[in-house]
């Protein structure tokens, strides 16, 4: 396999042109990760280098530094390029500790599996 | 080949694509592959305030397998050259 030049690079739909860059890739199970594309391939498989998962709860958010990563092709769903002229988030959100944001999706968690088993109870209500 | 060479045409076009995720983005069709991953430019979320993490993606690259819709615009398919094409296809080329 041959290297294109610069010029097509850009035309075409592979990551080269993102190469280098900082990144948010987002997975197929709705995890959020950045950091700088190092190398992939054909199957979109990547490795980012100073990832970090971005955990946001509601207006909550946090970075957990993970080091160096390989992404395995099939979990990816988008990787878009970081414009850093932007901010990443809006300005309302607050960035909390691990410890706080952990907390935070447990809290979200269990609210979540409260409305599950309250509607369980109701089911024979048969509602609609 | 005939949704690729179908999307090659498209190139330039503003289009929303949907995921099997729900995230829908809009942009322009920078680009296309054989496995219909798809790469949009000057890209806007629909639904901005569900993803705020995507607020700086400007560019981005989409895999084709979690692509569950690609709307066009409304002149972006001549379905008389569609629908040829496809009789073609079919009876090999």
């Amino acid at each position: 396999m041959s290297w294109s030049g610069a010029e097509d690079l850009f035309l075409s739909t592979s990551l080269a042109s993102y190469l280098d860059k900082k990144l948010l890739v987002l997975l197929r199970d709705g995890r959020k990760l950045l950091g700088i594309l190092r190398s992939f391939d054909q199957f979109a498989n990547a490795v980012l280098e100073g990832a970090c998962e971005r955990v946001i709860v509601g207006d909550l958010y946090c970075d957990i530094s993970l080091g160096l990563y390989v992404i395995r092709g099939e979990n990816v769903v988008l990787i878009g390029e970081l414009d850093l002229e932007r901010d990443e988030l809006p300005p309302h959100m607050i960035s909390v500790s691990p410890a706080e944001i952990r907390k935070a999706q447990k809290a979200e968690r269990d609210a979540t599996d409260l409305k599950g088993s309250m509607r369980k109870r109701m089911e024979f209500l048969d509602l609609e | 080949m005939l949704f690729f060479s179908y999307f090659k045409e498209l190139v330039g076009k503003e289009v929303t694509v949907e995921l099997k995720n729900d995230l829908a983005i809009r942009g322009i069709l920078h680009s296309v592959d054989q496995y219909l991953n798809i790469k949009l430019e000057n890209t806007r979320v629909v639904d901005q305030d569900k993803y705020p993490h995507m607020l700086s993606v400007r560019n981005c690259f989409i895999r084709g397998s979690v692509v569950r819709y690609v709307q066009l615009p409304p002149d972006g398919v001549d379905i008389d050259i569609l629908h040829d094409a496809t009789r073609r296809e079919a009876r090999g080329g």
